[in-house]
């Protein structure tokens, strides 16, 4: 084991002056990733600022008619709450398919959103990798890639974002809500992560001297109509292949609102307004879903392995789409699909 | 043969599994019929047992290797090799040896003496052919991972820090890891298996012609317990040795040969193990690092290996088998091909049977069978569970579903057709081959009779159904072993041998067998094993230590019983003054008449008489002359699966597998062996697959997050038959081993079922949805 300081931050400020004095450190909330990844060595920080002690915990309803989730909630009880079962039953069903029970227990909203890659070469340190060594090169390209990206993707890196609770955010066009130094922003869900581009070892906008404290999501939960579907090797306790959440506010059989998120196929929840504006106003049927799909994955791109996982993500989001337009949402206890 | 052997039980013993639907939910064992009644009328054997060891290992008492708290115990961290092959150039270990509370660091070049020939290193489970490999002896890199140093430090976290300290240079050199690159550089082994007529001209001019290739990846065992040795030094430099393996004495000999040792000097006990499937039968390098640990700082050393370096020891070679069947219209085989290429390492040649198994199961007149093996630059691969059979059979039976297609014939009625009542390899008869009424139970439980034949014809809503099945085929051995029983005045009985218990049961049934035949209750029984200082016994694999351990304890116990009537025949009014030995038995704690238990002396009568206070007898096993029969144990497999094929998920909905392995003598465990055997056929057709980034030579998903096994959301209800099979040739219990046969054949019941569900056919192993899209 690396030592490593441990402190505590008394409060939201403690917690920012403290990050922000120390570029080495990381906040350790659950933990469930950041221990993994200290045992493994690809992160080495000399300094942990406990931040699980923080008051952001609570779940509270907004003016708006939203809900504004504390960073600290963690994912069982998030995935639970009445108040997310009612109104936003995706982003329920997404945290149910990830992980398993224990590691619900401890993960935390915030630390959620801030996970890392799966890739096989970021974990293992004697690989090259651009996104835990800037400029070493990509072994994944050319490698063991089947759980890779296929979707803005770049000759430095093709990792993709595990997290599933992201993509319902996404759909859910949730808003982060941050605190540093020089005061509280919020950051669409969906700018949050970023594409890989040439600095892959940056995964999101989050400045260095901040820090989540909540989660709010908009009033509209398209509870009616909503589907998480995650394909993946096994039927629990894998990281997703491909995900869909797919989000339909329906008149009448047209579309009046859709949503459209990936997970599994990009370096961040891959979200398509375009497929989304090809959605509104059709009938949901299987030649909107289609055509949704296709603009989804014009410009995907497999690197051997994961080649499969294109065509794959067409027929999800079609399921997906078609799920959530029946009404009948994918079950994450009953693993037979939909 | 009497009428005993000729009857047939129509109750089976069966063991019952409800669905297995959450993390949480328990499967739950019943017993729902008896084993067949046996002559000598005994209360344990036969009987659904719970283990005994089981208070113990669910409340922490049970100390594995790993746990074992020794005052001043130094903890040790292996560095691996990052390179698949070449020479340590040089190690720079002084950053590590900085670290406050480091204590040494072990390398090739400091390490205390090793033997320096290969004999030495030669264990029970080695090949006979190759040169073991030698842990941190010199600077040759022979696989990726391979331990260079070891890191001693007075607390883990210390040892685990320092090891990354130590930087190593090496040079590297050419590897190759991939088995399609090193197809064409396969050499022939020579397997007992002989052909028969002429396979090549029976093919070509058979009526109807089957030929394919089939794939299984290296998969490795992943065992719940971590590879763990704690060794404890004395002052007079004997070495007590705590280890994770599946055989004490064998690790026992090997240390002595390693290190020059004299048998007195080193003790090697594993009263636990969480687990092996073949893994611990080798001695492993963690056991040899610790050791080299305690001689260099004389003070207790445990090294415990994380589970990334659980994938630098023996793995399930990955193999290419090709099939080539030729039959009759009628379904009767003309010519079997068979041939196999598999992996091994370069430095020692590894192969197990996997090209003879048609030979048990089907009649063909004309049989040709051909092992190969590929060097790659990877630690020498080894036995996993059934070695040979899980990957070979797999193979064939798969090959016989497509042979049946193209017969338009129902895969059971195509083997019944086939069906051999010799082995034809030995031209031998069985002990006993109940294969029959596997197919005939098997069917009936899971319904086989309102099975559509045709692909693509069975529909759950959006799902396609398929139903498969195959045959399952290993072998019944027994070794030579050894028991002790000590009976003490009170009843008390110890039965003691030198195996281990992996898990399987192995404590339960000697307590089973040894309270059935000194007439004493379980509870009265101890067991011990997992000590080399105890009688002999062979590593704990084949699925030969039931058969083997039980009937050295049978003979024990006689021994213990003729001194017992030995001196009962001293004894005033004795009613055994003309008794033989077999004319008395156990029972209820007295010595008594066999045909009038009336007629008895209580044990502890018998012993104040005697003036003893125990009588202590060891006893190895012996067995009647029967090499001119073939002993094998034997399964039918069905499977349901249920598949949305736009999506690629297949689920296995159900499973039946009826087995037929001679008496069983504890239907619970038994059945739990059964049903986690067909756990890893489920993972073996549908997961497991060891990912090799071959430009690295270096295996990429050595973990159990990235390695996949099937999870309760993948298993659903598995239902175990065990078919009546008396036996009276093979052993006077009539028994089998079961913890190898039902693994046998579960991945061709799997996809079998999968092909019939959709009408496409994955011949290589896992079958993920990507390969089944492929083919949509």
């Amino acid at each position: 084991m690396i030592k490593f300081q441990y402190d505590r931050a008394a409060d939201v400020t403690d917690a920012v002056r403290q990050i922000a004095a120390d570029p080495e450190a990381r906040f350790i909330a659950g933990g469930t990733n950041l221990i993994d990844l200290m045992k493994y060595q690809v992160e080495r920080p000399p300094r942990l600022i406990d931040i699980s002690r923080l008051p952001l915990t609570s779940v509270e309803e907004t003016p708006g008619g939203g809900l504004r989730i504390g960073a600290l909630v963690p994912n069982t009880d998030l995935a639970y709450h009445p108040l997310v079962e009612q109104r936003y039953p995706i982003l329920s069903s997404a945290i149910m398919s990830g992980a398993s029970q224990q590691l619900r227990n401890m993960a935390s909203t915030g630390g959620n959103l801030v996970q890392r890659t799966r890739c096989f070469y970021f974990y293992d340190v004697t690989m090259a990798c651009n996104k835990r060594q800037p400029g070493s090169g990509c072994a994944a390209i050319k490698g063991i890639n089947r759980i890779n990206a296929i979707l803005g993707t770049s000759e430095s890196c093709i990792a993709t974002h595990p997290s599933d609770m992201c993509v319902a955010l996404a759909v859910l066009d949730a808003k982060v809500h941050v605190t540093g130094l020089s005061g509280s922003r919020e950051i669409a869900v969906v700018d949050f992560h970023r594409l890989p581009g040439d600095t892959p070892q940056i995964d999101n906008n989050l400045r260095r001297d901040e820090i989540i404290t909540a989660i709010e999501l908009p009033a509209q939960g398209f509870a009616a109509n909503h589907s998480y579907l995650k394909i993946r090797d096994r039927l629990s306790y894998a990281f997703a292949l491909v995900s869909v959440a797919a989000a339909l506010e329906l008149e009448s059989g047209r579309i009046k609102t859709g949503r459209l998120a990936l997970g599994g196929v990009a370096h961040k929840p891959w979200r398509s307004v375009e497929a989304e504006a090809a959605l509104r106003g059709q009938a949901a049927g299987p030649e909107t879903f289609a055509r949704a799909a296709e603009i989804v994955l014009r410009d995907a791109k497999g690197f051997g392995h994961n080649d499969f996982k294109i065509d794959l993500a067409r027929r999800a989001i079609v399921r997906t789409l078609t799920q959530a337009a029946n009404a009948t949402p994918q079950s994450q206890a009953d693993k037979r699909i939909r | 043969m009497s009428t005993d052997v000729n009857r047939r039980d129509p109750l089976a013993t069966t063991v019952a599994f409800g669905s297995i639907e959450t993390a949480n939910a328990q499967a739950a064992v019943q017993a729902t019929a008896q084993q067949q009644a046996s002559k000598s009328m005994s209360s344990y054997i036969g009987t659904p047992t719970s283990r005994v060891d089981g208070r113990a290992k669910v409340t922490g008492q049970a100390k594995y290797a790993g746990e074992l708290n020794v005052a001043g115990l130094v903890y040790g961290s292996a560095v691996g090799a990052t390179v698949a092959k070449g020479r340590i150039v040089r190690i720079n270990a002084d950053d590590a040896l900085k670290v406050p509370g480091v204590l040494d660091v072990l390398t090739h070049q400091n390490r205390p003496r090793m033997a320096d020939n290969d004999q030495a290193y030669r264990d029970d489970a080695a090949p006979e052919s190759g040169a073991p490999y030698r842990p941190l002896y010199d600077d040759r890199i022979l696989f990726n991972g391979q331990p260079v140093a070891l890191v001693l430090a007075e607390d883990w976290e210390t040892a685990r820090y320092a090891a990354m300290l130590v930087r190593v240079e090496y040079k590297a050199e050419d590897h190759v890891t991939d088995l399609h690159a090193a197809r064409g550089s396969a050499f022939v082994v020579e397997k007992p298996e002989k052909p028969r007529g002429d396979a090549a001209k029976a093919f070509a001019a058979a009526a109807v012609r089957h030929e394919a290739e089939y794939f299984i990846p290296i998969e490795h065992h992943n065992p719940m317990e971590l590879f763990a040795s704690t060794v404890v030094w004395s002052d007079d430099g004997k070495l007590t040795v705590y280890d994770k393996t599946q055989g004490v004495q064998n690790v026992q000999r090997y240390l002595c040969g390693v290190f020059g040792l004299k048998s007195d000097d080193v003790t090697v006990m594993s009263p636990f193990m969480g687990g092996g499937f073949g893994s611990g039968l080798r001695p492993q390098y963690q056991v040899v690092l610790a050791v080299l640990g305690a001689m260099s700082l004389k003070r207790p050393v445990r090294l415990v290996l994380n589970r990334a370096q659980m994938y630098g020891v023996g793995y399930r070679p990955a193999t290419i088998e090709r099939l080539a069947l030729g039959a009759r219209a009628n379904g009767e085989l003309e010519a079997i091909t068979h041939e196999a290429i598999a992996v091994t390492s370069q430095y020692e040649d590894f192969s197990r049977n996997d090209t003879g198994w048609s030979g048990i199961l089907y009649k063909s007149p004309n049989a040709r069978y051909t092992h190969k093996l590929a060097r790659l630059d990877l630690p020498t691969s080894g036995d996993m569970r059934a070695p040979g059979a899980a990957t070979g059979v797999y193979a064939l039976e798969a090959a016989m579903d497509e042979l049946a297609v193209a017969l338009k014939l129902d895969p059971v009625e195509l083997r019944l057709r086939c069906y051999s009542d010799r082995d034809q390899n030995e031209d031998l008869p069985f002990t006993s081959k109940s294969l029959r009424e596997c197919y005939r139970q098997g069917a009936e439980a899971f319904g086989w009779s309102k099975r559509n034949p045709e692909p693509r014809s069975m529909r759950d809503g959006k799902e396609l159904v398929g139903w498969g099945m195959a045959t399952g085929v290993w072998e019944a051995l027994q070794m030579p072993a050894s028991a002790r029983i000590v009976l003490t005045a009170n009843g008390h009985t110890e039965v003691a041998t030198a195996a281990s218990d992996i898990g399987t049961g192995t404590y339960t049934i000697m307590a089973q067998v040894a309270a059935d035949r000194m007439g004493v209750p379980i509870d009265n029984v101890t067991v011990r094993l997992g000590d080399s200082t105890l009688p002999a016994c062979p590593i704990e694999g084949g699925s030969w230590i039931a058969a083997s351990v039980s009937h050295a304890i049978i003979g024990a116990a006689d021994e213990v019983r003729g001194e017992l009537l030995r001196i009962a025949k001293t004894m005033p009014d004795t009613p055994f003054a003309d008794a033989l030995a077999g004319d008395v038995v156990l029972t209820n704690g007295k010595l008594a008449r066999a045909g009038d238990v009336a007629r008895s002396v209580p044990i502890a009568d018998v012993m104040r008489h005697g003036k003893v206070e125990h009588i202590e007898r060891i006893k190895d096993n012996t067995f009647a002359d029967i090499s001119k029969y073939a002993r094998n144990t034997h399964s039918a497999v069905f499977v349901e699966v249920k598949i949305d094929e736009e999506i690629g998920i297949i689920r296995v909905t159900r499973a039946v597998s009826a087995v037929a392995a001679g008496r069983i003598l504890n239907p619970k465990t038994a059945g739990n062996q059964v049903v986690g055997s067909v756990v890893g056929g489920i993972g073996m057709a549908l997961h497991e697959e060891t990912l090799i980034d071959h430009a690295f030579g270096r295996i990429m998903n050595a973990n159990i997050a990235e390695y996949h096994v099937p999870v309760h959301a993948d298993i659903h209800d598995i239902k175990v038959i065990f078919v009546d099979e008396p036996d009276s040739i093979i052993n006077p219990l009539g028994m089998k081993g079961v913890g190898e046969i039902g693994i046998v054949g579960v991945a061709a019941a799997v996809a079998n079922a999968i092909y019939h569900a959709t009408g496409k056919r994955v011949r290589d192993l896992p079958i993920t949805l990507d390969k089944l899209q492929r083919q949509l």
